[in-house]
Order: structure tokens, then sequence, then C-alpha cells
């Protein structure tokens, strides 16, 4: 399944808010059609070096392209090739859910008769079809991610960065999002994920662990597990974690 | 441009579910042309006045139904006790004192001279100032009739006269309702493109859904487009509401084109919106915005010859009041509704309100990051 | 009681952190001072006058080089033709015209009489009135002149006197206007608003569910700008004494504890309005329509309460601002005591006591 295409590669990329060095000469590829996991205690650069490679942050030094676009001129054209969905929810809660996909769908270049076509079949894979008109205020939070990572890949980018996409939603609707998520690794788009949740870890092809700003470890689960002498991906972020010097 | 139309459709859905921003769209303009050019009334009516009456002649009686016969006065106290009198102005009570000094008819008729003594109460100088200049000039009537009815016609004879005539144009029966309206009018369409629209981009940025914006492949121009264009039809509704307003209550209809009205406003609305803009961008929550656009509009509208002239500014005002977009605004819609001037007559205005709308909104565009640094 | 303080710790860093806004309510009250102190007024300064000289005599040129020279008037525009008037009008370029007909000096030496033509445009009703007032004078003052000086006989000499402020400084009408207006928009909007933020945020649930009462957690929040309005009082008084030369008359304790009461007064309006409201927008716009506007109109000292319709000065009376402009007009203008001012002190505590009681038991139902 795994191509030998990278879509997203750093050099040594480096983010440094003042005397802060929130990301510390990280380097690392990413293949199309992975899911690349990435870890991290709260604080250690996860979002910072996501938001970079999303185009929202420009870096202090190194090297990044992604989709074969460099981040420091091509940002724009970055991201067309990309979904993105944020830690903080990102769906606008005065509109309905249809005028969610209308508008994200048709802001990523699709044209009004794809938009309605796209929207009913996507609004009919989620289950939704009764709360299409209802404003996405009123729904519940596992049901707005679902429809928030929808949206995300509705143009089918090559890569989607999802920031904790599944805090604070119960164990099923988790189960539902990573089925979603491996749907679209499926259709080929490369997921790259950050999370809280061990057991997500497992799900990911190729997990990377951050203490402090840097890359403290990069490989499969199951390597690592390995390599760390543990059975769960707890016992091997335990004792990364365990050498980070940053405070929460 | 595709984008665009997605963007607007998303921001029209968003502003006709927002029940706040309509109900401030349409109950602002009205409760505020109403009460404000009620309110705002310069000729002072029903002063009150203490007489101290220590003569008790005809003469004085009649100096005092003279006083008070008019709408300018009411008497509030009429006896022999000063301290009573500076304690009624102490209470608010009292605006004027008036001291007929015991002897006054006779001095008046015998002596040739007499004298009174006005005391104000200046805690507020405007109504001191204009209250006594209204007793002043009733006196100097009173005094002119008395003196007509002791000197036999005709008078003055060989003196020289210098007759004058004046003549107000334009408002000859000094309506401030006139003056007021359409002042208001354009700081209301100031507070709708500033205000409005900052608090809307500021609120996007705290629920997080802007960020969500810049990671698409809209173009910098576009979101702010897509930002601009409904609050400028928003702006031109204002406006209509308010002349619609200023017709149905006050019976005010602009003498000059409603087409300079508004093209004028078209491009106006277009620099407050870009000031609007910046103020977003400076801004991380709708609590600061509010202040900002607070602190702003209040020099906009102090700084703008709504209430007082900017002739009466030191030169330095003047100088900053140069850079105040809504002073141009006040000022060419009072002269379109009021004087009639027209397109040509307003030429160097509509001009440098080209130049603050060009000037604004590239100041925004430019300081709009999709990314941060 | 710890724990009260720990919260209201907290608020101060929230406020404290804002230096953007915190320099906007800082300098909000200096701004509004310098402005209404040296920028503002009703004068009428040299204005652009125009002049029609049809005569043009010996009397005409003189009489307009005194327009000219007087400080309320300068002569920008000659013009030909009355034709021309309007147009200099309708351009902003004008704001009166002088015209003395044909034949003026001719006419004040043989026939005794002359006329002279003040046009004013009247757009701002106010300024014309007042120059045409001013050119009156000047004319008058000419007319004495060549008349030379005399008596009148039946002479009313009137002594006017101004209370308070021998001066008629507009500093002694505006500075309580603005504490008045700037208490209100601190202590109402502020509080409101960064009440209702929490709800909005969902971060007063969290704050309700700890061990502090819930009334109390929202009166912690009110503190911070407790202080912040108190800070403003005194920069305002310092201000008005330093830069405006305003005396301090009254005695300073009783005027700030006056303050302070109507900043509770203004508080308990604004934890009023955060128990009736879930939305900051909503928050926002009571307060600019609901509060600083009725501040700005009812107070009395922007426009003057007596003109206004019945009913408005009916309204006037609920609005507590122009009880406390009252006050520290009485206190600070006129020197007086507490005799004077106890009548709106007791009014100001009732509206205080209505506000918190209801905002209390709107409070309770919310809980339930």
């Amino acid at each position: 399944m795994l191509s030998q295409e990278t879509v997203i590669t750093t050099h040594n990329l480096t983010k440094s808010f003042g005397d802060f060095t929130a990301v510390n000469a990280i380097t690392f590829e990413v293949k199309a059609g992975e899911i690349f996991g990435f870890l991290g205690a709260n604080g250690a650069g996860k979002t910072t070096a996501m938001r970079i490679l999303c185009g929202l942050l420009s870096p202090t030094s190194g090297e990044a392209t992604v989709a074969g676009f460099d981040v420091y001129k091509e940002n724009e054209s970055i991201k067309k090739h990309i979904g993105y969905m944020s830690q903080k929810f990102s769906l606008f809660e005065d509109l309905t859910v249809r005028e969610n996909i209308e508008f994200f769908g048709g802001i990523y270049g699709l044209s009004r008769k794809e938009l309605k076509e796209k929207g009913n079949d996507l609004i009919q894979r989620l289950g939704m079809g009764k709360e299409a008109e209802k404003l996405v205020g009123s729904l519940p939070l596992g049901w707005k991610q679902k429809i928030s990572f929808s949206t995300a890949i509705l143009h089918q980018p090559k890569i989607v960065f999802l920031d904790e996409p599944t805090g604070g939603v119960d164990p099923i609707t988790r189960r539902q999002f990573w089925d979603m998520i491996y749907e679209a690794t499926d259709s080929g788009i490369t997921v790259f994920v950050t999370t809280h949740y061990m057991d997500e870890a497992e799900y990911c092809n190729r997990v990377s662990i951050m203490v402090d700003g840097s890359i403290s470890a990069l490989d499969t689960p199951n390597n690592l597990k390995h390599q760390f002498d543990t059975d769960s991906m707890e016992g091997v972020f335990l004792k990364l974690a365990r050498q980070a010097k940053r405070g929460e | 441009m595709r984008n665009l139309s997605f963007i607007l459709q998303k921001e029209f859905r968003q502003i006709f579910r927002n029940t706040t921003i309509l109900r401030m769209m349409f109950i602002m303009p009205i409760i505020q042309l109403i009460v404000i050019p009620l309110a705002a009334d310069y000729e002072i009516k029903h002063l009150s006045i203490s007489v101290i009456d220590q003569d008790h002649s005809s003469y004085s009686r009649r100096l005092i139904s003279k006083l008070t016969s008019s709408d300018y006065f009411r008497l509030v106290q009429y006896d022999n006790d000063y301290s009573k009198a500076l304690d009624n102005v102490g209470k608010g009570k009292s605006d004027l004192i008036l001291t007929i000094p015991a002897h006054f008819e006779r001095d008046l008729i015998k002596e040739n001279s007499a004298k009174l003594a006005l005391a104000a109460d200046a805690s507020n100088n405007v109504k001191a100032g204009l209250g006594s200049s209204y007793a002043v000039q009733m006196i100097a009537d009173y005094n002119n009739d008395i003196r007509e009815e002791w000197i036999q016609l005709p008078k003055f004879v060989d003196m020289p006269q210098i007759q004058i005539t004046t003549s107000n144009w334009y408002n000859p029966h000094i309506d401030y309702h006139l003056f007021m309206v359409p002042g208001i009018l354009a700081i209301l369409v100031t507070m709708v493109g500033s205000f409005l629209a900052s608090l809307n981009i500021v609120s996007e940025k705290e629920k997080g859904t802007i960020e969500q914006i810049n990671v698409t492949p809209i173009k910098k121009y576009e979101f702010i487009l897509g930002k601009l264009i409904p609050f400028w039809i928003l702006g031109m509704i204002t406006i209509t509401i308010g002349m619609i307003v200023a017709f149905v209550i006050f019976k005010i209809i602009p003498i000059g084109s409603y087409l300079t009205i508004y093209g004028f406003s078209a491009i106006y609305l277009l620099a407050v919106l870009g000031i609007g803009l910046l103020i977003s961008t400076f801004s991380d929550s709708q609590q600061q915005a509010t202040l900002f656009a607070f602190f702003f509009m209040m020099i906009f509208v102090l700084m703008s010859g709504l209430y007082t002239p900017i002739e009466s500014m030191p030169d330095w005002a003047r100088y900053i009041a140069n850079f105040n977009p809504p002073m141009y605004f006040v000022k060419v819609i009072r002269a379109v509704f009021i004087k009639g001037s027209s397109f040509s007559d307003l030429l160097p205005d509509f001009l440098k309100i080209i130049g603050f709308a060009i000037f604004f909104n590239g100041l925004a565009i430019f300081n709009y990051r999709k990314r941060s640094a | 009681m710890k724990l009260f303080f720990a919260f209201i710790r907290k608020e101060f860093w929230h406020v404290l952190r804002d230096t953007r806004s915190l320099i906007i309510l800082l300098g909000l009250p200096v701004m509004m001072m310098l402005l209404f102190g040296f920028a503002l007024s009703n004068e009428v300064k040299n204005s652009n006058i125009g002049i029609l000289d049809l005569s043009h005599d010996e009397s005409t040129i003189q009489l307009a080089d005194r327009f000219d020279q007087s400080r309320y008037f300068s002569v920008t525009q000659k013009l030909k033709r009355e034709s021309e008037i309007a147009e200099a009008f309708r351009k902003n370029e004008l704001r009166m015209v002088v015209i003395f007909p044909p034949n003026f000096q001719e006419n004040i030496s043989h026939n005794k009489q002359a006329q002279i033509r003040f046009i004013g445009d009247a757009t701002d009703p106010n300024t014309s009135n007042i120059m045409i007032n001013y050119a009156t004078a000047i004319i008058r003052d000419y007319q004495n002149e060549i008349l030379g000086e005399q008596k009148l006989p039946y002479r009313i000499e009137l002594e006017s006197s101004m209370l308070y402020n021998p001066k008629l400084s507009s500093a002694f009408n505006f500075v309580p206007g603005v504490m008045t207006l700037i208490l209100m928009l601190l202590g109402a909007m502020m509080t409101s608003v960064s009440i209702v933020k929490e709800k909005e945020k969902g971060t007063m649930e969290i704050l309700l569910v700890s061990p502090m009462r819930p009334i109390m957690v929202v009166i912690t929040k009110a503190i911070p700008y407790l202080l912040l309005c108190f800070v403003d009082v005194l920069l305002i008084l310092l201000l008005a004494y330093t830069v405006l030369d305003m005396p301090m008359r009254g005695n300073i304790g009783l005027l700030l504890a006056e303050s302070i009461l109507f900043i509770f007064t203004t508080l308990s309006l604004g934890l009023l309005i955060s128990n009736l409201v879930d939305t900051q927008q909503v928050a926002m716009f009571i307060s600019l329509v609901g509060l600083l506007m009725p501040a700005l109109i009812f107070s009395g000292f922007m426009f003057p309460l007596e003109n206004m319709p019945l009913p408005m000065q009916v309204i006037s009376n609920i609005v507590p601002t122009k009880w406390f402009y009252s006050i520290v007009s009485t206190i600070m203008v006129k020197g007086l005591g507490f005799e004077y001012v106890w009548k709106q002190t007791l009014i100001l505590v009732g509206m205080t006591l209505f506000y918190l009681t209801i905002a209390m038991k709107k409070f309770k139902i919310r809980l339930e």
C-alpha cells in the first residue's frame, strides 16, 4: 500500500519564539498514503510543527516541503493540496451541516454541481440525513468532529493534517472516527495526526515522538515497542517523556 | 472570484442568522435618530430664576412679568432672601438670581440710572452663558420700552443710524433638527462600518474559525472583500433606513441629490470599513475590539464637527480633524441635505475620502496575515 | 476567604495581561479630558467670511478691515455679485457674508441712514447666530464711534456675575461628565462583557463547580474593574486639577465616597446585564445603546435637560448617570456638602440595591 513517493520532508526544521525554541531541528519524511502519528506531551512542539507545515506559521530555519511545495515561498500552493482539522473546533457553528460542506467544498474549487452530489453523498454516509439542515452548533461534539473531518477531505487533498481530532469524545465515536481515517487513506490521502491517546498511536503506520521540541523516536509502533523493551506504546511514551525538561 | 461567491454566501447566511446584528442595524439608527435630535436643542428654555426684589415697585414687578412671560424663564422664587436663593442654586433648583435693589424705580426715573445684579450658576458654562445673555437682552428691551415712554418721538433725530438686516439662509427658522439629523446619520454609518465589521472578524478569531479559513487557498483580498461587501451593503441599508426615519419623524428630505449622498456614502463606507478591518487586525477578543472601536468612535464623533464646530478648534486640533474621515462625511451630508450642494461643489471632499478609503484598506490588507511570523 | 482572594487574583491577571485594553481603559479618560479641555468649544474664532462691497468707499473699506481684524472673523473672499454667495456656501467656503449696499458712506453722511446686510449660513444655526451677534456688535461699536460717546437717559446698568465659575470655563461642566461616562463604560460594559465571555466560552461552569458560592464567583469578576474605575476617577481628578486648573472646592473624601457608590451602581448594573444575556455581542449592544447613549444624553452635560420633551425628562430620572453627574457637580464645582447631595445619594443607593436584588434573583433561577 505504501508507495515510495514522499509527501512531506523536513530537514532541521526549527521554530523559535524569542529565546524559546518550540521546534528544534526536526528532520523526517512522510510517505504517500501513510498514517503518520505525531506524539508528544503538551508543549512538546507538535502543534507548532504542524502549523508550520500547514502554512499558518513561518519557520525560523531549516527546510521543509509539503506536497512538493516549499513552506517558505509556496505556502499558498500547499494550501490547495492539504486538508486541516484543528484542535479548536473549526466549523461555523451558525451554519448548517450542508452549508458548511458547501462553503469549504466551494473554496477548494468544487463546482456547484459536484458540491451537491458530494454533499448529499457525504450526509448519507454519515447517516445525518435528518441533521443536514440543523445548525452545527446544536450537534454533539462527536458529530461535529466527523463532519469536520469529512469536510477537510472533501476535495481529496494529498495530505490531511489532524490536530488532536478525537479530544473529548467517547471510545465508540473514536473508533468510528478511525474507520473514517482508514477509508481516507484507502482513497490515497496521507494522514498526519497528532494525538494524546496511546491506543490511537497503535493505529498509525509510523509514529514520531517529540520531546522538548525534538524528535526522540521515529518508527513503526512495533519497532518502537521492541526498541524500548515494552509491550505498549504507553510504555514507550512514558520512558521518553521522563526525559522531558519542559514543564507543562 | 469564484471563491468570493462562496465566501459571500457564507457571510450573508451568518449575518441573517445573527439576530443581534440585525436588531442593531434596525433599532440603533431609529433610536439614535429620534432621541438625539430631540435632546440636542441648543436653544435653552425654561431656565429657573430666583428674583430678589428689594424695591417692590410697579417697575420691578413689570420687569419680572416681562422676564417670566417669555418661554425662557420660570420664576421659582420671589422674595427678599438672597441666602435662600444661593441655597436654591446649590440644590440645582435655580439657574439664575436677579437682584432688584431698593430704590430701583426711583433711581431709574430720577437719577437717570439704576442698577440690577444678575448672578448665574456657571457650573454649566453653556447654560450660564446663554441664560444670562437672554436675560441681558430682555432687560435691554425693557429698558428701551421705558425710555420710549419717557422720551417723546421722534427720537435721536440727527444721529446717523446704520440699520442691520440679517438673514439666516437654508434654515431661517433655526431648526436644530435640520442641523443634527444629517450629522447623526453620518455617525450611524460610521458605527456600522467600523464597529460591526471589526466585531465580526474578531469573533471569528475568538472562535478559531479564522484559522480554518487561513489554511484554505482563499486569497487575502478574497477574504477581505468577503467581509467588506456584506457590511458595505448593510451600511447602505442603514443610511436608507436613516433617511426614511428623518423623513417620517422630522420631515427632513435632502435638498441636494440622493445620488450625491449615496455616491459619497459608498466611498465613505469603504474608508470606515477599512478602519474596522484595521481594528480587527489589532485585537484578539471582542472585548478588546469593542474598547478600541469605542475609543476611536469617541475621537471620531467629538472631532467630527457634529456637536462643536471645527472652526472653533485650535490649530493643532483642526490639523488632526483633517485626518478624521467622519469630519468630511458630516460636512458633506449636511451640505447636501441642507444646502443642496452638488457633486462638483464637494469634489475636494470626495477626493480626500477616496484617499482615505485606499489608505485604510491598503493598510488593512497589508496588516492581515494568513500566516503568523 | 483565602479562596476568595485566589479568585480575585485570577481576575486581576486577566485584566492586567491584556495590556492593550488596559492602555485604552486608562487612556480613554485622558483622551477625553484633553479633547474637551483643549480642542472642543462652541466659540467662534477666525471664521471665514466674505464681503460683498457694492459701495467700495472709505467707510466700507474701513469696516471690512475691522471685520478682518476681529478675532472672530477672517475675510477670505471679496465677492462681486450676490449670486456668488450661494455657491460659496454650498462649497463650505464661507460661513457668513457681509453686504454693503451702494452709496454707503453717502447715505450715512447725507441721509443719516445706511443699511448693512448679514447673511449667515444657518446650516449650523448656533454658529450662524453667534456670528451675526458678533458682527452686529462690530457695527454698533463703529456707530458709537462716529456718534461720539454719549449717555442715554433712563439707563439700567446690569452687573452680571458667574457663580462658581467666573471665567465660564467649560471644564467645570465636562469634568463631571467625563467621570460619569467613563465609570458607566468601565463599570457596566466591561463587567458584563467579561462575565458573559466566560459564559460563552463555557469556563463559567468550571468556576461555578468550585467550592466558592456562585454569586461570589461573579462578584470577584467585578472587583478588578472596581479598582480600575477608581484609578480612572483619581486620574480624572488629577488631570482636572493639574492640567485644566480646576479648583477642588468640596470635600475630596465625600467626592471619592460618592464615586465608589456610583461604581457599585454601575457594577451591579453590569452584573444584572450579564445575568440577562448569553452572548458578548448582545451584552455590548445593550451596553452601548441602552447605557452609554442614555449616559451621554441624560446626564445633562452635553445637552441641557430642561429643553427635552417631557417624556425624555421623565426617562432621565431613571438613568443613574443624571444623579451622579449632579452629585459630582455639586461637590466639585459648587463646593457644597452632603446636605446638598443626600437625596441623589439615596436614589443611587436605592438603584444599586434594586439592580443587585434582581441580579441575585435571576442568578438563582439560572442555577436551578
